[in-house]
């Protein structure tokens, strides 16, 4: 990892609608700052809005970190929620296990890991049912 | 790189200093200094939230005195809808245009008429379906400016046809070229306006080179002159040119209800046109086709150089819009009369598309190479971790994180914080007070 990069780290709520999205968007603004190109931009906060939301819907929050150097983005949300049992079934575009209230709101169509990984360069999930789940997802930020 | 125009000024005898402009800014293009506001040129969108909100009417807007038409031989007024809903309804829409051309004018062209052409040109383009969803409407110039400098994503969303200001001047031009056999230079079309962005618009358009109109007369310079007018002057031609759809532009919704489809979005008021423009850039908003967005709240009828309260304006607008209604039938036989007698080649989509590009213009990047913006943004959050987080503006930045942001790029400093500062005028008198507690054994005398 470049010795010049800037690290970040963001505390993600649980079950706090209001405040969900926070993260992403303090990240799209210091990426502006940085002068990164628009489209690379939009992946990025898609990316990592989605990664959020999903901490918000399913594991009580947990925690974004966040390094950006000349290179690349990296995001990493920890969090310390039930796990996911199936990863493979997760991805699938539709699958969606969030409550009726979340889906009521607009949530939960069950889009969010298969966009993540979709608008992301490299794309990790770590999942232990019982101990809680890492995504990590990389965005370049040269073409 | 030409240096970038903006219509809205301060003006520096008014102003006092005072914090109320700063904070309502969307681009924090706004600081005091030296107990003036003044305002960062390159992220000025015209947006006029500063003139609105100004208690010292310090903030105005640059626009042409109507003595600037007799530059020109033969001068047009072309008058924005909103003019309509400035006079209570005593005044019909006739007598007003009629008021106008005693001012000086040789003609007037309605922008409600080109308004209805852009209506047409609109519905073709969404009728054919292959654009990005949702299209944004580049009517107000304050909202396509706000997109080329917070939401550069959203650039390729714009309808890049031309504004009904620029169709106007442009039919107006094409038909008294023709009919009056004169040169475009001895043309003058002026916009009556009651925006700061349509002023900018003219002087240094964003889609092409050079606009169709020549200047712009503020809608608050003129409102006296064309009641005396109108008060006046008994006699009238009809120039009543547009129906009552034109005339709706004017209100907020106006445009997105004239395309006759369901799945639209008109929002007013730059802060709600960012927090929906947010939402489309999330990708939220794909089932929508149509999102209509103007800088000021009520459409045009809100506007900075506006006179009239704009609730009340858009009731009298109302009124205006029935009675097109009513002799409707009979405008469209005098449409037909009209284009009968002069092929205005604006009638199929070709002439009414942008032919330049607008850029991206990323007035908040901290530097031009990455690695120095990354250093540049590692000492911004340590700096602003550093700052009391009040916000409370008595640095003349809009909040602190806006002073972090001028600290870096070196035009402030630390101690333009008050709260900073009184630190270290409390650690001085501190130290200053250990200090006198403390006399070399030979001199004290205290014992």
């Amino acid at each position: 990892m470049d010795s010049n990069s800037i690290k970040l780290c963001y505390h993600i709520p649980g079950n706090d609608f209001a405040l969900a999205g926070e993260a992403s968007s303090n990240v799209k603004k210091m990426l502006t700052q940085l002068g990164v190109n628009p489209a690379v931009i939009k992946r990025t906060s898609i990316a990592m809005y989605e990664a959020e939301i999903n901490a918000v819907i399913h594991a009580n929050g947990g925690i974004a970190k966040v390094e950006i150097d000349s290179g690349k983005v990296v995001i990493k949300i920890i969090d310390k929620g039930p796990g996911i049992p199936d990863i493979g079934l997760a991805m699938q575009e539709g699958y969606s296990t969030a409550p009726d209230t979340v889906r009521e709101m607009g949530f939960g169509a069950g889009m969010g890991l298969p966009n993540i990984k979709r608008y992301s360069d490299v794309f990790e999930i770590e999942s232990e049912v019982g101990r809680g789940t890492t995504l990590k997802i990389e965005v370049w930020l040269k073409v | 790189m030409e240096s970038y125009f903006h219509s809205v000024t301060l003006d520096e005898d008014n102003c006092k200093g005072c914090t109320n402009c700063i904070k309502r800014c969307p681009t924090e293009a706004i600081r005091v200094r030296k107990s003036k506001a003044r305002i960062i040129k390159e992220r000025c969108i015209d947006c006029g939230e500063c003139i609105r909100v100004c208690p010292y009417h310090a903030k105005k807007a640059i626009t042409d005195p109507i003595e600037a038409i007799e530059s020109f031989k033969y001068k047009i007024a072309i008058p924005a809808p909103t003019l309509y809903g400035q006079f209570n309804n005593s005044y019909t829409r006739n007598r007003i245009l009629n008021g106008l051309k005693s001012l000086g004018f040789d003609d007037i062209y309605e922008v409600a008429k080109a308004a209805e052409t852009v209506t047409n040109a609109t519905k073709k383009l969404i009728g054919k379906g292959n654009f990005k969803k949702p299209l944004i409407s580049s009517a107000c110039p304050a909202v396509v400016r706000l997109i080329q400098v917070r939401f550069p994503n959203l650039i390729d969303n714009l309808v890049k046809i031309e504004s009904p200001m620029e169709v106007a001047a442009i039919m107006a031009r094409t038909k008294t070229m023709k009919l009056q056999n004169l040169a475009m230079e001895d043309i003058g079309v002026f916009f009556i306006t009651p925006c700061a962005a349509k002023v900018t618009s003219i002087k240094a358009p964003y889609e092409k080179d050079k606009s169709a109109v020549d200047g712009a007369i503020s809608m608050k310079d003129i409102y006296l002159k064309l009641l005396n007018s109108m008060d006046k002057n008994k006699i009238s031609v009809n120039l009543e040119q547009s129906g009552y759809e034109g005339i709706r532009w004017a209100s907020s919704g106006g445009e997105a209800l004239g395309l006759g489809i369901d799945n639209y979005i008109a929002v007013d008021g730059i802060h709600s046109v960012i927090k929906i423009f947010e939402e489309i850039e999330k990708d939220r908003l794909e089932d929508i086709d149509f999102v209509e967005a103007l800088a000021c709240t009520g459409g045009c009828l809100g506007g900075p150089l506006t006179v009239e309260n704009a609730y009340l304006a858009k009731s009298r607008l109302k009124k205006h819009m029935e009675e097109a209604n009513r002799v409707s039938g009979k405008l469209q036989s005098s449409m037909q009369n009209e284009s009968d007698k002069v092929k205005i080649p604006l009638n199929d989509d070709e002439g009414l598309e942008w032919t330049g590009n607008i850029e991206h213009r990323p007035i908040m990047k901290l530097d031009e190479d990455i690695v120095v913006a990354i250093k540049k943004l590692e000492a911004l959050e340590k700096i602003n971790n550093n700052l009391p987080g009040l916000d409370c503006g008595a640095c003349g930045a809009p909040s602190c994180r806006a002073l972090a942001e001028d600290i870096v790029r070196g035009n402030a400093n630390e101690t333009d914080c008050i709260f900073k500062l009184r630190d270290r005028v409390r650690h001085l008198a501190i130290q200053m007070s250990e200090l006198e507690s403390k006399m070399p054994p030979v001199m004290d005398k205290d014992k």
